[in-house]
C-alpha cells in the first residue's frame, strides 16, 4: 500500500474516531433538556460526558493536524473554501466546552438556563454542519486551478447549501442524536435511561429514513456502480437496524456497538466513494484534489507513519482505559444538592 | 482594510488571547501537581485544600485555553492557506505530533483527574495530574519547534516546481538550537506565570487573614518558583538574544532601534525616532552593553537597520525588510520590564517571610493585585516582539507574510469572523475573571482526608465531582 493511501486511511480512521466519540457528545448535548426533568437529571446527563468530552474532541484536532501534515493542499483548500461553516463549527466548539465547565459553577437558575441553551445550540450546529461539509466533499464542489497553480475553492457559501448536502446534515444530526440517546441509556440509571431509550427509537427511525435516502442518492451520484460502496451502504443500514432492535430489547451495550458500527461504516462509505480523490471538483476531473496532488513528500509521510504507528495504539489504550474507569452508570440520586453551585456561598443557594 | 491586514489582526488577537491562558495552564498544572504530591506524601489536609483550591482556579482557566486552542489548529488553513500550502510538508508534522502525542495525553488524564477523586486510587489519581502536566509540556515543545522553524528554517529544501518547502530532516527541525532555546525560555516563563498566580492569590488570602495555614506555604511555593524560573529565563533569554543576532540580525537591530552598524554598541534605554523610521533623534544609551548582549563581547559589532536593509535588498530583491521599529523596541523592553517587576515583588515577599514572618506593608496589596498580570504582559510583549520583528517574513527568508494569506477568502469574511471571535473572547474573559474572583473571594473550602477509593468507584455513593 502506498504511503498516500496509508494516510488517506489514517485520516479516515481519525474522522471515524471523531464522529463516533464526539457524535454521542453532540447527541447528549442536544438531548439535555429532553431527557431531564430536574436539575439532578441535567447534572447526571452532563456528568456522563464530563471525563471524556475533551479527549473526544482531540480526535478532531488530530484529524486537522494530520491533514495539514499529510495533505497540505487538502487542508488549505478545504478550510479556506469551507470558511464560514468551519467558523460556525469552531464558535460552537468554543461555547460548548466553556458551557460544560462553567454551567454548574453557580446555582442561579438563569445562569444555568443560559448555559443549557448554549449547550443545545452549540451541539446542534456542528452535528448538522459536519454532515453538510462531508456531503459536499463527496458530491464535489467548484474547484479550479488558480494563477499560482493551486487548486482553490471558487464557490460561495450558498453553493454548500444544496439539497444533497443538507440531507447529509440531517443524517449526521439525527444519527448523532440517536447515538447520544443510546449512549445515555447505557451510561445512566433510572428515568433518564428510560427516556433516552424512547428517544433513541423515535429519532432512530428518522435517521434510518434520512440515511437510506442519502446512501441511495450517493450510489446513484457516482459515475458507475461501485460494488464496495453498495456493500458498505447495506452494512450501514443493517447495523443501524440492529442497533435499534437492540435498543428495543434493552441490550444497551450492543445497541451502542451497533450505532458506533453504523457511524464507522457510514464514514467509510464516504471515504471509499472519494478514494483516490480527497476533494473532487464539480468543474472537471482535471481540478480534482487527489491523494497524489495534495500530499506531502514521502519522507514526511514516512516520519508521520512512524509516529502514528507508535502513538495510536497507546492513545487507544489509555483512552479506552478512561471509559473503563468511568464505566459505572451515573444516576440523578448520586448528585447531592444539585441546585448548589460549587462557587455558591450558603446564602446564594438556589431555592426552588 | 485588505483581507491580508484583517487576517494579521485576527491572528494577533486570537493568538495573543490564547497565549494568556497557555502559560497559566502549563505553570499551574505542575504547581498543583506538586501540591497534590505534598498531600500524598504527608497526608496533611492543608495540602489537599491547596490542591483543590488552586485546582479549581487552574480548571476555570484551562477551559478557555483549550477551546481557544481549537481555533489555532484550523486558522492556518482558513486565513493562511497559501502559507499552509508552502510549509505544510514541514510545519504540519509538529502540529500533528502535538495532537497525537500531547493533546490526547493532556485531555484524557485531565479528565481522569477532574472526575477521578472517587474513582481512582490516590496514587493513580496523582499520576493523572502529572501526566496531564507532561502533556502541556510536550504540546509546548512541538508548537515551539514549529515556530522556531519559522524564525530559522532548517532541514528543508525548496521544491521550485511545486512551489513549496519540503522536509529533509525532522530531527533537525525538532532539535535545532533555536527550538531548544525557545523551549527553555518559554517554559520557565510559563512556570513563572503560574508561580505569580499562586503567590499573588496566596498573599491576598494572607492579607484577608483567610486560611493562613495553607496560604503561607503556597505563597512560599509561588515566590520561590518565580525566583528560580526567573534565573532560568534570564540565562536562556540571553542565549536566545545571541542566537537571534546571529540568525535574524534585523530583529536585534529593531529591538534596539540601532540604525547604524556599531561596535561597542550601547544598550538603548530610550529612543525616539523620526517618523520615517530611518533615524533616531533622541537616545539615552548605556555604552557597550548591546554589543555584549548580542555577541558576548563588549567590542562586538552589531549591524544596524539601514545596512541590513541594503544587505537584504541584495539577497532577496527590492522591498522593505524593516519591521515595525517602535513595536520591536518597546515590546522587547516591556517584556523584560514587566517580568523583572514581578520578580522584584516575589523577592520582596520572600525577604519578608524569612524567619517565619508574613509579608506586610502598604505596598503589598497593590503589588499582589498587579502581580498575576505582570507575567501575562511580559509573555504577550515577548511574543509580539519576536513575531512582529520577523516581519515582513512569515518564515524567515522563505515566504513573506503577505504571500501567505488565503487567496479565496474575502476581506468581508475575515472581518466578520474577526468581530465575532473578538466579541466572544471578550465575553468569555469577562465571565472567566468573574469566576476566578469568586473562587478567590470564597477562599479554600474545608476538606477532609478520605479513604483510598477503589478503581472505578461506586455506582450508588454520591459523586465527589459532577458537572
Amino acid at each position: 500500500m502506498s504511503l498516500e493511501t496509508t494516510w488517506f486511511l489514517l485520516i479516515a480512521v481519525l474522522w471515524i474516531g471523531y464522529f463516533i466519540l464526539e457524535g454521542f457528545d453532540f447527541g447528549v448535548g442536544i438531548l439535555l433538556p429532553f431527557v431531564s426533568k430536574n436539575e439532578a437529571d441535567r447534572r447526571a446527563v452532563l456528568t456522563t460526558l464530563g471525563p471524556v468530552w475533551d479527549g473526544n474532541e482531540v480526535w478532531l484536532l488530530v484529524a486537522g493536524g494530520a491533514t495539514f501534515a499529510a495533505f497540505p493542499e487538502w487542508y488549505a483548500t478545504l478550510f479556506s473554501g469551507f470558511y464560514l461553516p468551519l467558523f460556525l463549527i469552531l464558535i460552537s466548539l468554543i461555547v460548548r466546552g466553556v458551557a460544560f465547565e462553567y454551567r454548574s459553577k453557580y446555582g442561579k437558575a438563569q445562569w444555568r438556563q443560559r448555559w443549557d441553551i448554549a449547550i443545545v445550540i452549540s451541539s446542534l450546529i456542528p452535528a448538522l454542519l459536519w454532515g453538510v461539509a462531508f456531503a459536499n466533499i463527496v458530491r464535489g464542489v467548484p474547484l479550479e486551478k488558480s494563477a499560482e497553480g493551486h487548486i482553490e475553492y471558487v464557490g460561495g457559501f450558498f453553493n454548500l447549501l444544496n439539497p444533497y448536502a443538507l440531507l447529509g446534515g440531517v443524517v449526521t444530526l439525527s444519527v448523532f442524536i440517536t447515538h447520544g440517546a443510546i449512549f445515555l441509556s447505557l451510561k445512566t440509571a433510572g428515568e433518564i435511561r428510560v427516556r433516552a431509550r424512547a428517544i433513541a427509537l423515535k429519532v432512530g427511525l428518522v435517521a434510518a429514513l434520512a440515511a437510506v435516502s442519502f446512501l441511495l442518492w450517493t450510489n446513484m451520484m457516482l459515475p458507475a456502480i461501485d460494488g464496495v460502496v453498495v456493500v458498505l451502504s447495506l452494512v450501514v443500514a443493517l447495523s443501524w437496524v440492529a442497533g435499534l432492535a437492540m435498543t428495543l430489547r434493552g441490550r444497551e451495550g450492543w445497541a451502542f456497538i451497533f450505532s458506533a458500527g453504523t457511524i464507522l461504516t457510514f464514514v467509510s462509505t464516504l471515504f471509499f466513494a472519494l478514494y483516490p480523490r480527497v476533494m473532487p471538483s464539480s468543474l472537471g476531473a482535471a481540478f480534482d484534489l487527489t491523494i497524489r496532488n495534495a500530499s506531502s513528500t514521502p519522507y514526511t509521510l514516512k516520519v508521520m507513519t512512524v509516529v502514528a504507528v507508535i502513538m495510536t495504539p497507546l492513545v487507544l489504550l489509555y483512552q479506552g482505559w478512561t471509559y473503563w474507569v468511568f464505566r459505572k452508570r451515573v444516576s440523578a440520586s448520586q448528585i447531592t444538592n444539585p441546585e448548589r453551585g460549587v462557587l455558591d456561598t450558603a446564602s446564594h443557594i438556589l431555592h426552588q | 482594510m485588505q483581507a491580508l491586514d484583517l487576517a494579521r489582526w485576527q491572528f494577533a488577537i486570537t493568538t495573543v488571547y490564547h497565549f494568556l491562558f497557555v502559560p497559566i495552564t502549563i505553570g499551574m498544572s505542575f504547581l498543583v501537581a506538586g501540591m497534590q504530591t505534598a498531600w500524598y506524601r504527608t497526608n496533611k489536609v492543608k495540602y489537599l485544600r491547596a490542591t483543590k483550591f488552586f485546582g479549581k482556579l487552574f480548571l476555570i482557566n484551562f477551559a478557555i485555553g483549550v477551546v481557544t486552542g481549537i481555533v489555532q489548529e484550523f486558522q492556518f488553513g482558513m486565513n493562511w492557506s497559501s502559507y499552509s500550502r508552502f510549509v505544510g510538508d514541514i510545519f504540519g508534522a509538529p502540529l500533528a505530533m502535538e495532537g497525537l502525542i500531547a493533546f490526547f495525553l493532556e485531555s484524557t488524564f485531565l479528565g481522569l483527574w477532574i472526575f477521578g477523586w472517587d474513582r481512582l486510587p490516590k496514587k493513580i489519581h496523582l499520576a493523572s495530574i502529572w501526566l496531564a502536566a507532561t502533556g502541556t509540556l510536550l504540546s509546548a515543545y512541538f508548537i515551539l519547534a514549529a515556530n522556531a522553524w519559522m524564525q530559522h528554517p532548517v532541514g528543508y529544501v525548496i521544491n521550485v516546481e511545486k512551489g513549496r518547502a519540503e522536509l529533509t530532516s525532522i530531527v533537525e527541525v525538532l532539535t535545532q538550537k533555536t527550538a531548544l532555546a525557545t523551549f527553555f525560555h518559554t517554559i520557565p516563563s510559563a512556570i513563572f506565570t503560574g508561580g505569580a498566580f499562586i503567590a499573588a492569590i496566596s498573599a491576598w488570602l494572607i492579607i484577608k487573614k483567610k486560611d493562613i495555614e495553607m496560604a503561607r506555604p503556597t505563597l512560599k511555593l509561588g515566590a520561590v518558583t518565580m525566583i528560580l524560573s526567573f534565573i532560568v529565563i534570564s540565562v536562556t533569554g540571553d542565549y536566545t538574544a545571541k542566537i537571534m543576532t546571529e540568525q535574524q540580525p534585523m530583529k536585534m537591530a529593531a529591538a534596539e532601534a540601532l540604525y547604524e552598524t556599531t561596535s561597542n554598541a550601547p544598550l538603548s534605554l530610550l529612543t525616539i525616532g523620526t517618523l520615517d523610521g530611518t533615524r533616531s533623534v533622541f537616545q539615552i544609551d548605556v555604552p557597550s552593553v548591546l554589543s555584549f548582549m548580542a555577541t558576548g563581547d563588549v567590542d562586538g559589532t552589531v549591524k544596524g537597520i539601514n545596512d541590513l536593509q541594503k544587505e537584504y535588498e541584495q539577497t532577496y530583491g527590492p522591498g522593505d525588510y524593516t519591521p515595525n521599529i517602535p513595536i520591536a523596541y518597546w515590546g522587547f523592553r516591556l517584556m523584560i520590564g514587566f517580568g523583572a517587576l514581578a520578580f522584584l515583588f516575589a523577592a520582596l515577599v520572600l525577604w519578608q517571610m524569612r524567619k517565619g514572618g508574613l509579608p506586610h506593608g502598604r505596598w503589598l496589596l497593590p503589588a499582589m493585585i498587579s502581580m498575576p498580570f505582570l507575567p501575562l504582559l511580559a509573555n504577550s510583549f515577548g511574543w509580539i516582539f519576536t513575531e512582529s520583528a520577523r516581519q515582513p517574513w512569515a518564515v524567515f527568508g522563505l515566504i513573506k507574510t503577505e504571500d501567505g494569506v488565503s487567496a479565496v477568502v474575502s476581506a468581508g469574511s475575515v472581518l466578520f469572523t474577526m468581530i465575532v471571535f473578538t466579541l466572544l473572547y471578550g465575553v468569555l474573559a469577562f465571565i472567566e475573571i468573574g469566576l476566578v474572583l469568586k473562587v478567590i473571594k470564597n477562599g479554600p473550602a474545608t476538606e477532609l482526608d478520605y479513604e483510598d477509593p477503589q478503581l472505578g468507584g461506586s455506582d450508588s455513593k454520591p459523586l465527589v465531582m459532577a458537572y
